[in-house]
C-alpha cells in the first residue's frame, strides 16, 4: 500500500510537471488565438488610446477641470456649446466649468473604479465559489448562506458607517465597491462548479491523490475562466454605476473632482433642455469603453476555451 | 431530495436572524435617526416620540420585541416615515405591484435573453452573432435608469401613446413601459452568458459524439446542448430574480408605480426602521427561497450534481 | 420644514444617468393640456369666464407626505392636502391676509392673553356632524398629548399656550392645556403671555381640528380613506401610497356652492425632470421648475412658469463652537467670506428664478419686516471684494499663509452648485481653499448638530409669517442654531421682541447685530417655482407662504 501511494503520488507530480510544460504553450496558444480576434485587439487598442488619452489630453487642455468661466455661466445653453475659440473642446457644463478636462479627469476615476471592482469580483468571487461549490456539505451550505446574507442587508448603512469611521477618501469608493462586487460572482462561479467537480478529470485527480486546493486551483478555476471573464466584463458598468450611489453617501468622488456616472447624470437631467453635449462626451467615453471591454472579454474567452482548438 | 429541502428551509431561520440581527445593528448605528429633522427636536418631544415608537429601550430590547411580534403576530410594526400606515400594509400595497411588473420582466428577459445567445452561438462569427452581440452591448451600456426617461419622452410626449407613469391597479398601459425599461438590461446579460456557455457546450466532448453519431442538429442542440448551458443562466437568474421582484427604485420613481424599490429607498434615507426591516426580511426571505430553488433546477439539469 | 430634503431621493436616481442620442427638439414638443373630451361647460359666477367641463386639478408633488393627520404631519406635502381636507380656524385669502375659517370672528381681552373665536354654526364635518369648539379643543389637546407624539408638538409651545410646555414634558395632565370649549360655538384660548402674532399661527395644520369619535373609533388608521372624517372643502377618496392621493368635493362643507373644482389628484414623481415631462405632455396642471430652467421654460411657455416670493432662506452658518476652527473665530475671516461673494452670480446664473441676493438672516418680504440698513448690503461687489481682501490680510491669511477650511452640504444638485461656484470665488479672489463635502442628508444632519463641521449649508422656511421664525434660530438656545453663535444681547432682544408693541425694532437691532458678528453667511431668498396650466385660474400667487386652496381655483374651457 505504501509502495502504491508513493508511486501514485510520483504519477501525479509527473502529470502536474507535465502539464507545467504544456501550460507554456497553452498560453502561447491563446494568445496566438487572442491576436486572431479582430474586435479583441480592437477593443485593447481603443482601451489603450483611452488610457493614452487621460495621460496626454490635459497637456491640451485650456481650463482646469474646476475653474468655472465666468462668461459662460448663467448662459451655458448658448455660450457653453463645444468650441475651439473659447477652448472649451467638449463645451461646459452647466456651472460654466470645461468638459474635456472634467472627461479626463472623470475617465481616471471611473476606470479606475471597474478595474479594481472587477479584480475583486474576479479573485474573490472565484475563489470563494470554487471552493463552496468543490467542498460542497456543510461548508458549502454555510458559505452559501453568508453570501445570501451580504445580499440582503441594507448596503448603504455599512458604507454610511465605513464614512463615519474612516473619513471619506478616494481608498473608501474602492473598499465601498469591492465589498459587494463578488457576491454574484461567487454565486455562478459555485454553480458551475458543482458540474465540473463531477468530471471524469477532476475524480482521476482525486483518485491520483491531489489535494484538495491543488485540485481547485489547477483543475477547477482554468475551466471556469470562460464564465469568469464574460461575467466580469459584464459586471463593469454596474461597477462604474454603483460609484455615483456611494459619492452620493458622501464617500466617493467629491467636488470638484467628477466621474463618468457623475457626468452622465448631469448631463441625463438636462436632457430636455438642448445641451445634448454634456451628455453626449462623457457617454461616448463610457460606450466605447464598455464594448472594448466586452470584445476583450469575449476574445479572452474564446482564446482561452481549453477545449476551443 | 426532500430531505434536502427540509434541511435547506430549517437553516433559513438562523440565516434570516442573522440578517435581522446584522441590519438592526447597521441600521441604528449609522447617523441620524427617523425623527433627525432641520430643526432638533426639542429633547421632550424626541423622548415623547421615542417612547411612542419603543425607540428608547436597550438595542437587543428592541430587537427581541421586534423578533417576538412578527413570530407570534406577523406585526412588523408601524412606518416612522409613513405615519399613517403599517409596514405590512405598506409592503401588501407595494409588493404586488413590484411582483407584477418584475416577475413580467424576468419572463421577457429570460425568454428573450435565451434565444438571443442561443442564436449568436450557433452562429458563432457570423453576422447574425455580431448583431446579436451589438444588440445586447447597446443593451447593456443602456440600463434601466436611461431607459426610463427616453422611454417617456419618446412614448408619451412625443408620441402620446403611452401615460407617463402611475399604476391604477397594474392596466396594461401602464406597465409596459416599466417592463421594457427594467428587462433590457437582465435580458442582455442573459444573452451573453448564454451565448458563452452554449458555444462551450457546443466544443465539449458529448456534443462531438453526439454529431459524429450523426443526431439530428436541433435534436443536439434542443434535447443536449441547451440544458447544460443554461447552467450559469440559472445562477445568475437566483440573484437577479430577488432584484427584479423586489423592485427598482429607478422603475418606481420614474413612473411613479408605488413599488417597494422606492420605499426602501426613502425608508432607508429616512431611517424609517421599521420599513427597512420589513423590506431587508422580505429581500432576505426570497433570496434563500429562489437559491433553493436555483439548486435544485441544478440537480434537474445535471443528475450528477449532490449536495 | 423638510422642504429641502426632497430633492434627495431624487437626485439618488439621477445619480446615475446616461442617455444615448436622443434629440429633443422643444418646439416640436409643446403641447399644453387639452383633453379631447373637454368642452365648454357653465360660467364662473363672478368673471363670468366660460369654465371647463372637467374640473379636476391635477398637480405634481415630489414626495409622498408623512402623514394626513393635521396633528402629526411635518412636510409641505402634508399641509398642502391638509389645506384641502381641514379648515382652522383662520384661513389666508391670494394675498396671505387671514380671513374667517370656522371661526367668523374673534376678539381678545385687554392684554392679548384670551382670544376668544366665535365658531360658524353651519360648518359641518364631511359625514354631517356639526364642527364644534370642542372638536377643536380635542384636537389641540391631541397635538400636545405625549402618547399622541407629535413631531410639532413645539409648535404649541411656540404658541404661548398656557400649560403647553408642562404637558409635552408630562408634568401636567392632558387636560389642563389653556383651551376652553365656553359653549358649542364659542373657542377659548389662554396664553402664557401675549404673543403679536398668535393669529397668524392659527392657520397651521397642527391646529386644525380632528373628528374625535373618527380618532378614537379606528385610532392610527382613521386617515385611510375609508375612515377619514374632514371639515374641509375636499374629502379623502384614495390614497396609493408614493403614487396618488385622490380628493372629491365635500357636499357638507359650509361654503360647497362656492368650490369649483370637482375633484384634486396628487402625484409623486419623485424625479422633478421626468415630473416637467409629463407636466408637458399635459398629464399634470401643476408641475416642478427644475433648478436652473425658469428662464428657458419662460421663454417657452410664457406666464405658465410662475415665480413668485417665498419664505425661505439659504445660507452658510460657521462653527464658532470649540470643535469650529480657530480661524473662524475672527470676525474678519468670517467678514471677508461672506463679502467675498458675489450673490448676483449665484440668483441670476445659477438658480435664474428670481431669487433675491441676501444680505439678511429674515427674508425681505416677512409680513411686517423692514429692512434694517446693514451697511454691507449697500456696497457695490467691488467694494466688497476690496474690503474682504483687506480684512483677510488683516487676519493674517494670504498666498503664504492660505485660509482653508471645508465646506459641508447635504447631496443635491442645486447646493452643489452653489457650494462649487462659492469656492471657486474664494478661490480667485481671496485665495481661499475651501474642500467641498457632501453628505446624505441624514448623515449631514447629524455631522452638523453634533458641529462636526466647519462651514455648512442651512435653510429655513418660516413657519408662520413673522420675523421671529427666523431670528429665532440665532438665540443661543434654539435647537437650530448648528453654529453655536452665542451673544447675549442677541438672545436679549429676542426675548424682548416677544412683547414688543413694534417688534420690528428689535428685529432689526438683532439683523444688525448679525452683520456686525457675522455668525452665518446669507446667500439668497427663495422663490416658489412651478409649471402651472393657464386653463388654472385663482392661483394666489402674492401669498408668500404659498397656503393655496384648491376650492379658490377653476379651471376655464381653452
Amino acid at each position: 500500500m505504501i509502495v502504491n501511494q508513493k508511486k501514485m503520488q510520483d504519477l501525479a507530480d509527473n502529470m502536474l510537471n507535465a502539464e507545467e510544460v504544456q501550460g507554456r504553450s497553452l498560453w502561447a496558444d491563446a494568445a496566438g488565438r487572442f491576436m486572431h480576434n479582430k474586435a479583441a485587439v480592437g477593443g485593447v487598442i481603443t482601451l489603450l488610446l483611452i488610457v493614452i488619452f487621460t495621460l496626454v489630453g490635459p497637456a491640451f487642455a485650456q481650463w482646469s477641470n474646476e475653474e468655472i468661466d465666468w462668461t459662460v455661466i448663467g448662459q451655458v445653453k448658448t455660450l457653453g456649446a463645444p468650441s475651439i475659440e473659447n477652448g472649451h473642446y467638449f463645451g461646459t457644463d452647466d456651472l460654466g466649468r470645461d468638459l474635456y478636462s472634467r472627461v479626463i479627469q472623470g475617465t481616471t476615476i471611473s476606470l479606475m473604479v471597474g478595474i479594481i471592482g472587477s479584480l475583486v469580483a474576479v479573485i474573490v468571487g472565484t475563489l470563494y465559489g470554487a471552493i463552496a461549490g468543490y467542498v460542497g456539505g456543510r461548508v458549502d451550505n454555510v458559505m452559501m448562506r453568508l453570501v445570501d446574507i451580504f445580499m440582503s442587508i441594507p448596503y448603504m448603512f455599512v458604507l454610511i458607517l465605513l464614512l463615519v469611521i474612516f473619513g471619506r477618501s478616494i481608498n473608501m469608493l474602492f473598499v465601498g465597491i469591492g465589498l459587494v462586487s463578488w457576491f454574484d460572482m461567487s454565486r455562478i462561479v459555485r454553480g458551475q462548479t458543482l458540474s465540473i467537480k463531477n468530471k471524469e478529470f477532476i475524480e482521476a485527480a482525486i483518485a491520483a491523490g491531489v489535494s484538495n486546493f491543488t485540485i481547485i486551483m489547477r483543475h477547477i478555476v482554468p475551466n471556469l475562466i470562460g464564465i469568469v471573464i464574460v461575467y466580469a466584463s459584464l459586471l463593469v458598468p454596474g461597477f462604474i454605476l454603483t460609484e455615483s450611489f456611494i459619492s452620493f453617501l458622501g464617500l466617493g468622488v467629491q467636488e470638484p473632482l467628477t466621474s463618468w456616472g457623475a457626468l452622465i447624470s448631469e448631463g441625463a437631467k438636462t436632457l430636455q433642455y438642448g445641451t445634448l453635449w454634456q451628455i453626449g462626451f462623457p457617454l461616448f467615453f463610457f460606450v466605447i469603453t464598455l464594448f472594448s471591454m466586452f470584445f476583450i472579454g469575449d476574445g479572452l474567452r474564446d482564446a482561452l476555451d481549453p477545449k476551443d482548438r | 431530495m426532500s430531505i434536502f429541502i427540509l434541511k435547506r428551509l430549517l437553516t433559513a431561520i438562523p440565516t434570516l436572524l442573522i440578517l435581522i440581527v446584522i441590519s438592526f445593528i447597521l441600521m441604528h448605528s449609522a447617523p441620524g435617526g427617523p425623527f433627525t429633522s432641520e430643526r432638533a427636536l426639542p429633547p421632550q418631544v424626541e423622548a415623547n416620540i421615542n417612547a411612542k415608537y419603543g425607540l428608547d429601550k436597550p438595542l437587543h430590547e428592541q430587537i427581541y420585541i421586534y423578533v417576538k411580534s412578527i413570530v407570534l403576530d406577523f406585526d412588523f410594526g408601524p412606518s416612522f416615515r409613513y405615519k399613517d400606515r403599517s409596514v405590512n400594509d405598506l409592503i401588501s400595497d407595494g409588493f404586488p405591484v413590484t411582483l407584477t411588473y418584475g416577475s413580467i420582466s424576468a419572463l421577457v428577459a429570460v425568454l428573450f435573453g435565451v434565444t438571443l445567445g442561443v442564436i449568436a452561438a450557433l452562429n458563432h462569427n457570423t453576422w447574425k452573432d455580431y448583431t446579436a452581440l451589438s444588440f445586447t452591448f447597446t443593451a447593456q451600456v443602456l440600463p434601466n435608469f436611461v431607459m426610463a426617461p427616453l422611454l417617456v419622452l419618446l412614448f408619451t410626449l412625443y408620441l402620446g401613446w403611452l401615460p407617463g407613469g402611475g399604476w391604477e391597479g397594474g392596466k396594461p398601459q401602464y406597465i409596459i413601459m416599466p417592463v421594457i425599461a427594467l428587462s433590457t438590461s437582465y435580458m442582455a446579460t442573459i444573452a451573453r452568458i448564454t451565448r458563452s456557455s452554449m458555444l462551450e457546450v457546443m466544443n465539449s466532448n458529448f456534443i462531438r459524439t453526439a454529431k459524429a453519431k450523426g443526431l439530428p442538429y436541433p435534436r443536439i442542440v434542443f434535447k443536449h446542448a441547451l440544458k447544460p448551458a443554461l447552467l450559469p443562466v440559472l445562477s445568475y437568474m437566483g440573484p437577479a430574480m430577488v432584484g427584479l421582484i423586489t423592485g427598482s427604485v429607478v422603475i418606481d420613481m420614474y413612473f411613479s408605480t408605488g413599488g417597494i424599490g422606492v420605499l426602501f429607498v426613502n425608508g432607508a434615507l429616512n431611517r424609517d426602521y421599521s420599513t427597512i426591516m420589513g423590506i431587508t426580511i422580505l429581500v432576505g426571505t426570497l433570496t434563500v427561497l429562489l437559491n433553493l430553488l436555483v439548486d435544485i433546477l441544478y440537480a434537474w439539469i445535471d443528475p450528477k450534481i449532490r449536495y | 420644514m423638510k422642504a429641502f430634503q426632497k430633492t434627495l431621493a431624487a437626485t439618488l436616481v439621477s445619480s446615475a444617468v446616461l442617455i444615448v442620442g436622443c434629440s429633443s427638439d422643444e418646439e416640436a414638443t409643446t403641447q399644453t393640456t387639452a383633453a379631447p373630451e373637454e368642452k365648454s361647460g357653465p360660467v364662473h359666477p363672478v368673471t363670468g369666464e366660460t369654465l371647463a367641463a372637467d374640473q379636476t386639478f391635477t398637480y405634481w408633488a415630489l414626495d409622498e407626505h408623512s402623514s394626513l393627520d393635521p396633528q402629526i404631519m411635518e412636510d409641505t406635502a402634508g399641509s398642502d392636502h391638509a389645506r384641502q381636507l381641514f379648515e382652522g380656524l383662520l384661513n389666508q385669502d391670494e394675498d396671505g391676509n387671514l380671513v374667517p375659517g370656522v371661526a367668523e370672528s374673534y376678539t381678545t381681552n385687554e392684554d392679548k392673553t384670551i382670544y376668544t373665536f366665535n365658531l360658524r354654526e353651519d360648518a359641518k364635518w364631511s359625514n354631517g356632524d356639526p364642527v364644534t369648539a370642542g372638536d377643536f379643543v380635542y384636537a389641540w389637546r391631541r397635538a400636545v398629548n405625549p402618547e399622541t407624539a407629535s413631531p410639532y408638538s413645539w409648535y404649541m409651545e411656540i404658541m404661548n399656550i398656557k400649560n403647553g410646555a408642562e404637558i409635552i414634558a408630562g408634568e401636567a395632565p392632558v387636560d389642563s392645556l389653556g383651551v376652553e370649549a365656553v359653549d358649542d360655538y364659542t373657542f377659548q384660548v389662554e396664553l402664557t403671555q401675549s404673543l403679536p402674532y398668535f393669529p397668524m399661527m392659527v392657520n397651521h395644520s397642527t391646529v386644525f381640528p380632528v373628528h374625535p369619535a373618527t380618532v378614537e373609533e379606528h385610532g392610527s388608521d382613521w386617515t385611510k380613506p375609508e375612515n377619514m372624517v374632514s371639515n374641509g372643502a375636499y374629502k379623502l377618496t384614495e390614497h396609493v401610497v408614493n403614487e396618488r392621493v385622490e380628493m372629491e368635493r365635500n357636499e357638507m362643507y359650509w361654503n360647497n356652492d362656492d368650490t369649483i373644482i370637482e375633484k384634486v389628484v396628487t402625484i409623486v414623481v419623485p424625479d422633478e425632470n421626468q415630473g416637467l415631462i409629463r407636466w408637458k405632455a399635459g398629464e399634470f396642471d401643476r408641475g416642478p421648475v427644475p433648478s436652473g430652467q425658469f428662464k428657458s421654460l419662460k421663454e417657452e411657455f410664457g406666464d405658465q412658469a410662475v415665480s413668485a416670493p417665498r419664505l425661505c432662506n439659504y445660507y452658510y452658518t460657521f462653527n464658532l463652537s470649540e470643535s469650529g476652527p480657530e480661524a473662524f473665530q475672527d470676525v474678519r475671516v468670517r467678514k471677508a467670506l461672506a463679502y467675498a461673494l458675489d450673490r448676483s452670480v449665484i440668483t441670476e446664473n445659477i438658480l435664474q428664478a428670481g431669487q433675491e441676493n441676501a444680505y439678511t438672516f429674515t427674508p425681505s418680504k416677512t409680513a411686517g419686516f423692514v429692512m434694517p440698513e446693514v451697511d454691507w448690503a449697500g456696497w457695490t461687489q467691488e467694494e466688497r471684494d476690496a474690503k474682504a481682501k483687506e480684512l483677510l490680510a488683516e487676519a493674517g491669511y494670504g498666498e503664504d499663509n492660505p485660509l482653508q477650511f471645508d465646506l459641508l452640504y447635504n447631496t443635491s444638485e442645486g447646493h452643489k452648485q452653489i457650494a462649487t461656484a462659492m469656492s471657486q470665488m474664494w478661490k480667485s479672489k481671496l485665495g481661499v481653499e475651501a474642500t467641498l463635502n457632501n453628505m446624505e442628508w441624514k448623515t449631514f444632519l447629524t455631522e452638523r448638530g453634533e458641529q462636526n463641521f466647519e462651514l455648512a449649508r442651512g435653510a429655513w422656511c418660516g413657519d408662520y409669517n413673522e420675523a421671529s421664525t427666523f431670528l429665532d434660530l440665532v438665540r443661543s438656545g434654539s435647537g437650530y442654531n448648528d453654529g453655536k453663535y452665542n451673544n447675549a444681547e442677541v438672545d436679549s432682544l429676542m426675548e424682548a421682541a416677544k412683547t414688543s408693541a413694534n417688534p420690528n425694532e428689535q428685529y432689526t437691532a438683532v439683523e444688525q447685530q448679525l452683520a456686525e458678528d457675522m455668525p452665518i453667511i446669507p446667500i439668497y431668498f427663495y422663490t416658489t417655482n412651478f409649471m402651472l396650466d393657464d386653463s388654472v385660474k385663482g392661483w394666489p400667487y402674492n401669498n408668500i407662504e404659498q397656503n393655496w386652496y384648491v376650492r379658490n381655483l377653476y379651471k376655464v374651457a381653452e
